[in-house]
């Protein structure tokens, strides 16, 4: 066989310096001719170790990690030229125990099957990959709509935005509505911060959304499709519109598709313009008619009345990737995964202080302790694992003592917190909970429509508590008084932003009490991140007395002498923090 | 919602600068469709940085949509943008897994090399200060992106060199 070199081109690998690597092993190959084929593909979920080079001759796979410009160089050298592949550099191989092999075999892939292994710009790509076989098998076997929606109820599947509505139960709902005209929506939004599984999906795999649409279209009769799309990913942009039109050449697209007279459906790419509201679907579908994104009241649910006052169905990015799988493999070989009630698997996006940030997809019912140190590696520096934000600013964060709760649903709900769309943000001793809840408040203040008062108004109320707590001037009865604006936001706001808005602070408040109590009560901050509840002293062993503190400090609340330990005048000091990040020998304490 | 933005002052000064014909074959795509707004909006903004109110006369005037419809809408996402930027836009991510490993330190360093604030533009229109929700590439966090250039696993004085450098490059 000819050996292949791939090159991971997804966001992450691009920012990794994934290009420079690219071009110089195509530069490399073309001045000395070397023979091996040179590919493309996205990301591979390892973004840890981006940028990344998979090697793939007859002895085996060989995948090399942090491939700069000089390591590729010495990869080609090595491996291509000498047949001797560089051992240390590689991070995975299915020949030996490498760094992070139980990293990729603790996972199931069903929604990023193809990502990583192929070239995304490539429906041929796609197809040697069992690409349309689905949508094929229902046209050959003339599976009827109703057996599709079946196969999709019995599969168990939930939609994979964070609502957990049964996607088959969606699809059921639409198809009972009778209308000329219906639509399909992907909800591409991904607003969430510290969340990327749709983005990576997107990019590593747009025609497996693609596919999972068209079959959705199939199953409630729709004939326009619509991708809402974040404008910040430009990349899943421009990949998504390769795929389009790459489907309409192959005739999946277009007119009469799939050899089926009269059946036309087509999907166009809506931008969107940057409101994390317009997550909501009913908000989405005013965006996509060119309105302000606020919600509205349901029922009417878009099921019944949608895009255009039409029947429409709407599912996230995830939950379209797994409908062709599905189809192709059969609901049963979908349902053997996860829990009683959730069924299949989870894409969670790893990232804060945690040693391998990137993307896994396992199956529900693993708990969370095995997702952050089997397959995370556990906490970044050696630190004390403290709590696992998960769902956003809609959810919540659970703290060690409870990660030995399973990924599903209801378990993750029960905990005050939700499954939410994936993103998995790690804390360690040094996060400050009531920062973090001061921080996804003041993101769904910003991001709150305005249209319902509690949402409006309730999330700035809490927010200047918060401020206030965090600034040194808590006061007694802050607490009950958060506890009371965030059950009141909650039981009368319209939609789901305004309902989930208080449970990061609900959650921290309940786990993390003390907390709260150090910062009111002690005028103290345990993770020591809130400046105006820390003392600036210095070190008067480790200060080497070179000035650079004292000549920075704006309130000049330094004095001292060159080669002689400084002193912070603790009447003057502004606690701005700027001596603590100029001092280069960690002479700054913090207290 | 962000009131900070409803306050569109000073926007005239820029507006002689801007030549309303560019914008006849975005109204001829768009003129008439349905749901058209967001679009007629995000071309001009690509046209010109930003959206001058006299853009915003001559689509209501063309279209028939209404100046307040306009304006509603533009202020409520946050990609459309009432007052000129700089020629670089420097987008630092504050995002959870930005803010967590310290983001924050990012911009307030940048802010104290640039003399300007949070979503301001220098005096020279050079820069623009800008914070985002998410860039999506929290594994490398903290994270700024410059153009299409993403920068990652940043420190304060890091990124102070990186912006001092394209200004650098470009004056040379």
């Amino acid at each position: 066989m000819m050996t292949t070199v791939t090159v991971g081109l997804g966001s992450c690998g691009i920012a990794a310096g994934a290009h420079k690597t690219f071009e110089k092993i195509k530069a490399l190959k073309e001045k000395e001719n070397l023979a091996f084929e040179l590919h493309k593909t996205s990301c591979i979920g390892m973004c840890y170790r981006e940028p990344l080079v998979e090697i793939r001759d007859e002895t085996g796979t060989y995948l090399y990690g942090d491939v700069s410009e000089d390591r590729a160089v010495e990869v080609i050298e090595k491996h291509i030229n000498q047949n001797d592949p560089i051992r240390d550099y590689i991070v995975y191989t299915d020949l030996f125990d490498a760094d992070e092999n139980d990293f990729i075999e603790s996972q199931v892939k069903i929604v990023l099957r193809n990502c990583g292994y192929m070239d995304p710009e490539s429906i041929s790509d796609y197809e040697e990959r069992h690409g349309y076989t689905a949508m094929k098998k229902i046209v050959m076997d003339k599976i009827s709509r109703e057996d599709i929606i079946k196969t999709i109820l019995d599969s168990g599947l939930r939609g994979r935005g964070g609502g957990g509505f049964s996607t088959g139960m969606k699809w059921k709902f639409a198809n009972a509505n009778k209308s000329e005209q219906k639509y399909v929506i992907c909800n591409a939004d991904e607003g969430d911060p510290g969340a990327f599984m749709d983005r990576s999906v997107l990019e590593g795999d747009p025609h497996s959304v693609l596919e999972g649409m068209i079959i959705a279209a199939y199953a409630i009769e729709a004939t326009g499709g619509v991708i809402y799309c974040r404008a910040e990913y430009p990349l899943a942009i421009k990949r998504l519109n390769i795929a389009i039109s790459q489907a309409h050449e192959k005739g999946y697209l277009g007119k009469d598709i799939f050899g089926i007279r009269g059946w036309d459906f087509d999907i166009y790419i809506k931008e969107g313009a940057g409101a994390f509201v317009c997550g909501e679907e009913t908000a989405l579908i005013a965006s996509i008619e060119g309105e302000r994104g606020m919600p509205r009241k349901r029922p009417p649910f878009p099921a019944a009345s949608g895009l255009w006052k039409k029947p429409t169905n709407i599912n996230n990015v995830e939950t379209y990737a797994n409908v062709p799988w599905i189809i192709l493999n059969g609901a049963p070989a979908y349902a053997k995964y996860g829990t009683e009630k959730s069924k299949g698997t989870k894409v969670f996006a790893l990232a804060g202080k945690i040693r391998r940030s990137g993307l896994v997809e396992v199956p529900m019912g693993m708990t969370i302790r095995d997702v952050i140190f089997k397959l995370g590696g556990g906490i970044k520096n050696n630190k004390r694992f403290k709590a696992v934000q998960l769902g956003g600013p809609s959810g919540g964060c659970i703290p060690e003592y409870l990660s030995d709760t399973i990924v599903d649903y209801d378990s993750v709900n029960a905990t005050g917190a939700i499954m939410g769309s994936g993103g998995m943000v790690v804390m360690d001793e040094t996060t400050c909970m009531v920062d973090v809840a001061k921080f996804f408040l003041d993101f769904t203040r910003k991001e709150s429509c305005g249209k319902c008062t509690f949402c409006r108004m309730g999330t700035m109320r809490m927010l200047e508590i918060l401020e206030r707590i965090t600034n040194a001037q808590g006061r007694e009865g802050d607490i009950e008084k958060l506890e009371e604006l965030a059950y009141q936001i909650k039981d009368n706001s319209l939609c789901g932003l305004g309902q989930t808005a208080p449970n990061p602070v609900l959650t921290t408040i309940k786990y993390f009490r003390d907390e709260y109590e150090a910062h009111i009560f002690h005028k103290k901050c345990p993770a020591r991140v809130c400046r105006p509840l820390l003392t600036y002293t210095v070190d008067q062993e480790k200060c080497t007395g070179c000035l650079v503190c004292l000549k920075n400090c704006p309130s000049k609340a330094i004095t001292g002498e060159r080669k002689k330990p400084h002193f912070i005048s603790q009447e003057l000091c502004t606690k701005c923090g700027v001596c603590f990040s100029k001092c280069k020998f960690e002479s700054i304490v913090l207290t | 919602m962000r009131i900070t933005r409803l306050n569109p002052k000073k926007t005239e000064n820029a507006e002689e600068l801007v030549d309303l014909r560019l914008l006849e074959p975005l109204i001829e795509k768009n003129k008439g469709k349905k749901g058209n707004l967001i679009p007629l909006l995000q071309g001009a903004q690509d046209l010109f940085g930003f959206i001058p109110r006299p853009v915003f006369e001559k689509i209501s005037a063309e279209c028939g949509i209404p100046l307040s419809d306009m304006f509603g809408v533009a202020t409520f996402y946050a990609q459309f943008r009432l007052k000129p930027v700089g020629r670089h836009i420097i987008k630092v991510c504050h995002g959870t897994a930005c803010h967590v490993q310290n983001a924050k330190e990012i911009t307030e360093a940048i802010e104290e090399m640039l003399k300007v604030k949070d979503g301001e533009t220098t005096e020279d229109r050079f820069y623009t200060l800008e914070s985002v929700a998410c860039l999506g590439c929290c594994s490398l966090a903290p994270v700024m992106m410059i153009g299409d250039q993403t920068y990652g696993k940043l420190t304060g004085n890091e990124a102070v060199k990186i912006i001092k450098n394209i200004k650098l490059a470009e004056s040379n």
